[in-house]
């Protein structure tokens, strides 16, 4: 018999990722910076679970002048969805700890991967279309240049330097993705060895 | 030597103090590292506000030191065509009197609101030297929220000085004039009978700022010349410098110097409120307009008050005591204990220091000298603490630094001379370039100076600055006081006249500030509130334009179907909601200013059109890469033609967006 429960540093770590990522929900994940010589203090946006926050409508005042669509709370379908699916992976390391098995985490862990890796792939597509779904008769319009901001880290937009980096709840994610990945190649590492 | 002539007097002063005062010159008067002082660099902010009175022009500039750069023109009393104020349908209001709208006035001297005797850097009061006002500004937003008229008075001079609570701001009038409910249309020569000098309390709100006549003193008719709280052990008290006891009224700079002595009258304003309350004054029917800027509108509106409540200082005997004082006294400044009253004669060579104990002693024990107009004279031994022997000449202002020490301003000797009040020894003397009229340390007149600066405000400046003709910029010199000797730092130009100054650390006052208005919040009746509700609205004659502003357009754009003899208002929105982006707006022809309007705020400019034609409008101010692209064209139709009332924006046929829209007749 294979012996599938979960070790002690699993569980402790697994009920740590559900409590972080109830935090998540309620913190902001996602931060965008602007830099411009006419903004030094910067402007700032915040993607919540559930809502936008930040300089976000003096961006889209801003964004007019080179054609970019309005960025609008109502626009998303994730916002209704996030904080769901946030509190589905909390609920799903708790049921994992109290089901005490080694199958659910790897489950809980793949899920979570896919998760992760379609929530960036969201995330780019609306960078996507906002850097390059552009009004045609906007005020400038500089030939072959589009206004994507970077998944993550800088990069300059005419005279904006964008900075993407994750938030808080951001954070949190990539770490429940990181433990989770961890303690799964632990515990599959000693099931061979009892094997 | 009365009758000498200021210059007579100035060649007279360089023999007799030949040696200790005499002028030294830029070039040894700067030390070398002056210049590291006052550089403030690029991007860095500086120490302090400086608020410097506006004089002639009306207004108050506001400064930065030790970089002595300027940073703001408030317009108080003056029409500012640069952004409106007095031009604009909002800002008309509060330059009503009961004279009538005037559009200037003389400013001449500040002062900061306190709290305990401590700058508390929420507003900053003003005075109207012509026309008698008293304004207060709001220090978030740097405008003029409030001005009162003053009525009995005349040549408002020993204002807006202000109690150590902000209980009160006073005024007294600098002219003695026939009360308002006299008959003003009397011969001069019945001065004497007729003419007194009344002096104003006007009470200010603690929370709100809101100003209102409390109470007026009728004094005998001398001219009240400058004034200060009592503070800390005098809190309760005030005291007014005055001149012509003579009660001259021609050729007064010698009838009015034939006096060895004249008054510093000590007021117990606590004493007055308490008869105030008991009913003792006189109601005194006149007119005196009272106007307020509401920041929720946007807009002023202007009452006009009816009565006053006057006590007389004759016939309360205990409101009022007399303090002879050398020589057409000046200045009138009190040390930040509160105990030493500094007059400054402005004919005199010495200084006299009255002592607030003194005086309590002189009054309880009755060491009277006699009466002036029914007024109690204390003798001048009673009162006094000493004389500062030798000072200089023509001493005007004493500010303090809160070490003990006192500067006073030297007109005639043009110096500033440093003294310590308990010994009343000269310490220092510097130069000014030339002739200073006003001093100021920063919190010099509170209960706790800050200190480390003084300026002088020089009434002379010939050779400081490259020459302009025949009209000269005016002048501040800043002076290091943190050490022994006093170090001249720097010369800068001011603007108008600069009288009394006040200053303040930056930190009091620079993270209050409003950046922009929420336009969720304005309650203008002519806002609008985004580009769907800009419309134009006929009513008779009269035209509403409902226009917004963003960068880079005006909704509407182009308007047609005006006719001449039509009065048009266009009330524009600043649609921005982030700092630093205002728009301007102007229309071709216009007998009238521009408006500049902020984020968030609405404001009105009403343009009456004479001819037919085509008329350009445009935003004045640069607001962004595309701005020179915000303007538009009203359409002119002469009188009684029937182009309907139109407008629009975006409207080519190939891209209609919003359609052209008929406009409402009501
Ligand atoms: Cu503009």
């Amino acid at each position: 018999m294979k012996n599938n429960s979960l070790s002690k540093l699993s569980k402790i770590l697994l009920i740590t990722s559900g409590i972080g990522l109830i935090i998540s929900i309620f913190v902001p994940i996602w931060a965008i910076y602007l830099e411009a010589p006419q903004y030094p203090e910067g402007l700032g946006m915040f993607l919540h679970a559930h809502k936008i926050t930040g300089d976000y409508e003096i961006i889209n005042g801003l964004n007019h002048y080179i054609g970019m669509k309005e960025i609008h709370q109502e626009d998303f379908w994730e916002f209704k969805i996030l904080p769901y699916a946030l509190g589905f992976f909390a609920a799903l390391a708790f049921l994992t700890v109290f089901i005490n098995n080694k199958k659910w985490l790897y489950f809980f862990a793949a899920l979570f991967l896919i998760f992760g890796v379609a929530f960036m792939v969201d995330f780019y597509l609306w960078e996507y279309d906002y850097g390059h779904n552009l009004n045609p008769n906007a005020a400038i319009v500089v030939p072959g240049m589009s206004y994507q901001p970077p998944l993550l880290g800088f990069k300059q937009l005419l005279n904006f330097g964008a900075y993407s980096y994750p938030d808080i709840g951001g954070w949190i994610m990539f770490g429940v993705g990181i433990i989770l990945v961890v303690l799964s190649y632990l515990e599959i590492k000693s099931s061979k060895k009892v094997i | 030597m009365k009758i000498i002539q200021l210059f007579g007097i100035s060649a007279f002063a360089s023999l007799a103090f030949l040696g200790s005062c005499k002028p030294k010159g830029t070039e040894t008067a700067v030390s070398g590292d002056a210049a590291e002082k006052v550089y403030v660099a690029p991007g860095k902010y500086d120490e302090v506000y400086n608020f410097v009175s506006g004089g002639f022009n009306g207004q108050m500039n506001v400064y930065g030191l030790p970089s002595g750069r300027l940073l703001k023109v408030v317009p108080i009393f003056s029409v500012n065509p640069e952004n409106g104020y007095g031009y604009s349908e909002e800002t008309k209001p509060m330059l009503e009197t009961s004279h009538g709208f005037i559009p200037w006035d003389d400013q001449h001297h500040l002062e900061l609101s306190q709290t305990n005797g401590e700058q508390d850097g929420r507003w900053i009061f003003a005075n109207a030297n012509n026309t008698p006002r008293v304004a207060r500004v709001n220090l978030k937003t740097f405008r003029t929220e409030e001005i009162i008229e003053l009525p009995n008075s005349a040549g408002n001079h020993s204002s807006p000085f202000i109690t150590e609570n902000t209980e009160y701001v006073v005024a007294g009038t600098r002219f003695a004039v026939p009360t308002d409910d006299m008959n003003g249309d009397v011969p001069i020569n019945s001065f004497k009978e007729n003419f007194k000098g009344v002096i104003s309390f006007i009470g200010v709100n603690k929370e709100t700022g809101d100003m209102n006549l409390s109470f007026q003193i009728e004094a005998p008719g001398v001219n009240f010349d400058l004034s200060h709280a009592g503070k800390g052990k005098s809190h309760g008290w005030f005291f007014f410098s005055c001149y012509n006891s003579e009660q001259a009224n021609t050729l007064l700079e010698v009838n009015a110097s034939q006096n060895d002595k004249d008054f510093i009258m000590a007021v117990n304003w606590k004493k007055a409120e308490e008869y105030l309350k008991a009913g003792k004054g006189r109601k005194v029917k006149t007119q005196y307009a009272h106007n307020k800027f509401d920041e929720s509108t946007q807009t002023a509106t202007s009452k006009m008050e009816q009565e006053v409540t006057v006590l007389s200082a004759k016939e309360l005997k205990d409101i009022c005591y007399f303090m002879p004082t050398p020589k057409s006294p000046h200045g009138c400044d009190v040390d930040p204990t509160g105990e030493y009253i500094v007059g400054s004669g402005k004919l005199a060579a010495l200084i006299p220091v009255h002592s607030f104990t003194k005086m309590l002693k002189a009054i309880e024990n009755k060491e009277f000298a006699g009466e002036y107009d029914g007024i109690p004279i204390l003798k001048y031994e009673s009162t006094l603490y000493g004389e500062v022997q030798k000072p200089g000449l023509g001493p005007l202002h004493t500010e303090f630094d809160g070490k003990g020490n006192a500067y006073t301003s030297f007109f005639v000797s043009s110096e500033v001379v440093k003294w310590d009040i308990k010994t009343l020894k000269v310490l220092d003397r510097q130069p000014t370039f030339y002739s200073v009229g006003h001093l100021m340390v920063v919190g010099g007149d509170t209960k706790k100076p800050y200190g480390k600066y003084l300026v002088a405000y020089n009434k002379i400046t010939k050779d400081r600055f490259l020459p302009t003709g025949p009209e000269l910029t005016q002048s501040a010199q800043l002076y290091d006081i943190s050490g022994d000797k006093m170090k001249l730092l720097l010369d800068f130009p001011t603007f108008g006249e600069p009288h009394y100054a006040q200053a303040v650390p930056a930190s009091l006052i620079k993270d209050n500030q409003v950046k922009f208005y929420n336009i969720a919040d304005n309650k203008h009746p002519y806002a609008t509130k985004g580009e769907a509700e800009s419309k134009v609205v006929r009513q008779g004659n009269k035209v509403h334009v409902y226009m917004t502003s963003i960068r880079s357009h005006f909704a509407p754009d182009n308007i047609e179907g005006i006719k001449v003899g039509d009065e048009v208002y266009f009330h524009v929105t600043n649609l921005e909601q982030d700092w630093d982006v205002p728009h301007g707006f102007a229309i071709k022809g216009n007998q009238n200013a521009e408006l500049l309007i902020m984020p968030g705020e609405t404001c009105t400019l009403k343009w009456v059109p004479k001819k037919p034609g085509m008329w350009p409008m445009y935003c004045t101010d640069f607001c962004s890469a595309l701005h020179q692209e915000m303007q538009g064209y009203v359409r002119v139709s002469p009188a009684g033609s029937n182009v309907p009332l139109t407008y629009s924006l975006n409207n080519k046929a190939d891209n209609a967006k919003s359609p052209v829209k008929t406009a409402v007749t009501k």
